[in-house]
Formats: structure tokens, sequence, C-alpha cells
């Protein structure tokens, strides 16, 4: 495919996306019935993305997509005249429609009275990220399952049990009370950061595009919540880390810590934005876990890329959130942090008093970070025993092979 | 809940694993013993030192080596106690011959109690 041919593909899957998200949202907020109205879209949505990277986005896309949806709702309609259950739900998705599309220029923006609904504490916690991605983004369970460890065909059963559920439940579509708007946002933020996850762990393969994917619904819940400054944390932490996904890797595959990866490779222009939305949401008073996470984000990149001395920031904002969550794992990297200015067995010291974690056993990161360390204070025998734990734990080959080079290099010295 | 990790090895592929297999698994078992959810699993001799027993025709019927002439052929376990299955596939992600074939992870039957 030619680079422009590339660029219209791109440009009719953004356009189409935003528009299937806001008709499922629009449709589902008033019938509850998340998969029939993605039933209604789904052909529309895979001629639009054929069609309109051909011939240009049209001028009004939510209204081109509910022309065709009407189209293949009323084919089908036909085709099943004997069921009498199907063809009354058609008949309402088909009246649906047709209020929707004699008011396009306006159609109200439900989605995120929608990821409000995925989101809720009556969904199963594992499933809210898959959910979001299906319904505000249209990915199939094909493309979401490999991420989430889950054969396809499970995902697809548990998000149809997961959209029942939405149904039965009688969960409402809609924003939540200002009292109950935090823990709210939170679970939907938390759903979305999850997805982010999954795919930051990966560096290729299908990793990357759910990245991508999770920062393009950060950037939706920033636009729609645009008050809410827990939002343009995560949003911003989001672009921090995604900023070094090049540098994470040398042009062999190999893996690249922090410290010495090339800041050069960095993209300048999301670290950018992730300051501007970090400012932002600073200025609006007491910060949570996310805007936290993403100040040390910040103090690393100022470290790195201006040579400032900001380990005392950061073990600082790492001593906050400990307070805020209670995490062994925020422990363990103002632990890391602390060696910077402490030393390493000050910072061991700390490790040893996680050790009778059950957590931490076969928490990768647990050994990696010990086997660094003391490998530092030159107590060798400790950072080989870490290390081989490190190793045997480790899921990405990239990190295997870094941390088995490691240990040859320990037995060297 | 247990589950067992069924091994198979694709034989094409385990002849060109790196010298460093050896190590990844011996990392691999101090890690699985470390956490405490199982022990070192139990590797078996090459599926054509073994027999096949079958008396579904109620003549016994012997065959030389495995029963299935597949690409992938059964090479070894690993039994673990796990809170769930994914904690088990994560495992298996982790678990060296997961390069070199495919691993299959079974729940154990559970039985009823007495």
């Amino acid at each position: 495919m030619t680079a422009s041919g590339d660029t219209a593909r791109r440009t009719a899957e953004r356009v189409a996306r935003e528009s299937y998200g806001r008709l499922v949202a629009y449709l589902a907020a008033r019938t509850r019935d998340v998969a029939g109205a993605e039933d209604a879209l789904a052909d529309a949505f895979a001629s639009a993305l054929q069609t309109w990277s051909i011939n240009g986005v049209p001028d009004v896309p939510d209204a081109w997509l509910l022309t065709v949806a009407r189209r293949r709702l009323t084919d089908a309609a036909r085709r099943r005249q004997t069921q009498a259950a199907g063809k009354a739900h058609l008949q309402l998705m088909a009246d649906e429609l047709d209020d929707a599309a004699r008011q396009h220029d306006d159609i109200p923006d439900r989605r995120l009275a929608l990821m409000f609904a995925c989101a809720h504490p009556q969904v199963e916690r594992g499933m809210r990220a898959p959910l979001i991605l299906q319904t505000i983004l249209g990915l199939t369970a094909q493309d979401i399952a490999a991420a989430f460890l889950i054969s396809p065909a499970t995902m697809g059963q548990r998000l149809v049990r997961a959209k029942t559920r939405l149904k039965e439940a009688c969960i409402a579509f809609a924003i939540p009370e200002r009292v109950d708007l935090p823990d709210r946002l939170d679970a939907v933020l938390e759903a979305i950061y999850a997805a982010y996850t999954k795919g930051w762990a990966e560096i290729d393969g299908t990793g990357a595009p759910l990245a991508d994917e999770a920062i393009w619904l950060g950037r939706l819940v920033v636009s729609l919540l645009p008050d809410e400054p827990e939002a343009k944390g995560m949003l911003a932490l989001m672009l921090y880390t995604e900023a070094r996904r090049r540098a994470r890797r040398d042009s062999t595959g190999f893996y690249v810590p922090l410290e010495q990866q090339d800041i050069a490779l960095w993209d300048d222009w999301q670290i950018d934005l992730a300051e501007v939305l970090l400012n932002e949401a600073n200025a609006c008073g007491p910060s949570g876990r996310y805007q936290i996470e993403a100040a040390i984000q910040s103090a690393h990149v100022a470290r790195r890329r201006l040579g400032a001395q900001t380990w005392p920031a950061i073990v600082a904002l790492y001593t906050h959130l400990g307070t805020l969550t209670g995490s062994p794992v925020v422990t363990l990297n103002r632990a890391v942090a602390l060696a910077e200015l402490d030393g390493p067995e000050a910072a061991l010291a700390i490790l040893d008093g996680l050790s009778d974690d059950r957590r931490m056993a076969d928490y990768q990161p647990y050994w990696a970070a010990r086997a660094h360390l003391a490998a530092r204070a030159g107590r060798h025998a400790d950072a080989h025993a870490a290390l081989t734990l490190a190793i045997g734990l480790a899921t990405d080959d990239a990190v295997r092979h870094y941390l088995l080079a490691q240990r040859a290099a320990l037995r060297a010295d | 809940m247990q589950y067992l990790l069924l091994i198979h090895h694709d034989d094409e592929a385990l002849a060109k694993a790196p010298p460093s297999l050896w190590a990844e698994y011996a990392a691999f078992n101090a890690a699985l013993a470390k956490s405490g959810v199982g022990t070192p699993g139990l590797r078996l001799e090459h599926a054509s030192k073994g027999r096949s027993i079958t008396r579904r025709t109620s003549a016994v019927e012997i065959l030389d080596g495995p029963y299935a002439d597949t690409k992938e052929q059964f090479a070894g376990y690993l039994l673990l106690d796990v809170p769930d299955v994914d904690t088990a596939v994560q495992w298996a992600i982790r678990c060296p011959s997961a390069h070199y074939g495919t691993i299959e992870v079974r729940p154990l039957w559970a039985m009823a109690p007495a």
C-alpha cells in the first residue's frame, strides 16, 4: 500500500471509529442492548472502512453509517420474517436508527455513559477493559484476546456474557452523580490503564496497537471530562511511557534499561503533550495516583534530558504514592530510587522487609531489582541467586536475554 | 486449584534450540520452587522409545512409539498448585519449552469431598 493510501485508510479508520462508538453508545443508552446496537452497526462499520479509504470520508459520517445500517437491518428483517421475537427487536432497532438519522446533525455523545456502564461495579473487573475496547472502538474479540492471554473463543463468550449482564442487571447508561463520580471514574480509568499496560508489556506483536487504542480512549475521556485531573494524569502517564517505546530495544531487539536509553529516540511530541496535561492536572488541587505516577515519569525525563538531580523528588513522590496505595510494588520502586541517594545497602534493607510478602515470591521486577542492587553492593552470590529467579520469572524474551547476559557478566567479574 | 502443564515438543524446533535453553530451564525451575507453586517437572524419553497399548478390540495391541503420528510429541509435564487458570497460563508462558512446541494447561479433575 502506498503512503497516501495508508494515510487515507488511517483517516477512514479514525473517523469511522469516532462515529461507530458514538452510534453504539447512542443506541445502547436507549435500549441497554449493546449487542443489538453493535449488530446493527457492524456491517456499516466494515463497509465504511472499505469505502471511505477509497472515496474519502463523507461530510456527515454518522449519517452515512446510519443509512447503511438501516438498509442492512431492513434486509435482515426480511430474511428473518418468521422469527417473531427477532422481528420485534429489529423493528425497535430500525426505529432507533430512524430517530437517530433524523437528528444526525446533533447526535448526543453518550460514549462516556457507555464507558461508565462498561466499568460498572456489577461488571466483572477483568472484563471492563475488553468491554470498553469492543463497544467504544469496535475491536473484535480476536483483536482483544491475545493481549489478555485468553483464547478468542473464550473472550467472545465472556464479552457476550458481560453484555447480557449489562442488560439484565439494568445498569444505567449514565454519567454518575457528583458524589459517586470519583470512584466510578477510577474504574473507567483503571480499565483503560489496564488495556495500556497489556499493550506496553509487549514491544512488538499485538502490544503496540493496543497501547495506541488505550491512549485514544484516554484522550476521549479527557475531552469528555475536561475538568477531571486524574483523567489528565492518566493520559499524561500513558504518553510519558509511550514516548520511550522505540528506545526500549536496540537495533538487534536487545532490551535497553531506562538509564541506557538513547533519549534522541524518545518521542518529544508525546512528552511535551504529557507535560502540558500534567501541569493542567496539578493546577486542580490534590493529586491522585495517576498524577503522582506521571510526575515520577516527568522527573525521570528531566533527569535524563537535562541532567537535573531529581532523585530526591522521585523518592518523595514514591513515599506519597505509598501512603495512598499501600502497595508493595510502590515500596519496591521507592527502594530502587532511594539507592541512588543512600546507596544499594539502604535499598536492600527495604527489600529484605518485603521478602516475607507472598506476592513478591513470583514478582519478576522484585528479583530483577534485588539482583541489580546486590551486584552494586558487591554481593555477588546474592545477585546471582536473584538473577536466576528473575530469569526464570521473565515472560519477555528480550528481558530474559538481557538478564542472562547480566548473569554471565557477573560470573566474569 | 491444581493444573497439569503438558509439554509437547516439536523435535525440529528443539534441535535448533541454543545451548542456553538448559540454563533457562534451571532458572525456570528455581523460580517455580521459590514461588512454592510446584516442583520441577518430569521429562520423558523420546516418544519413539515408548509403547502404546490398547484393548479396544479386546485383543491386546501393542504399538512401538507414539500412538499418533503428529509433529509435536508429548515430552514432559509439570504439576502446579495455583489460584486460577490465568496464573497457570503465566507459568506456561515462562516455561522455556513454549518456544519449541506447545504447552497444554489442564485443570485436574476435582474429586468431590468424601
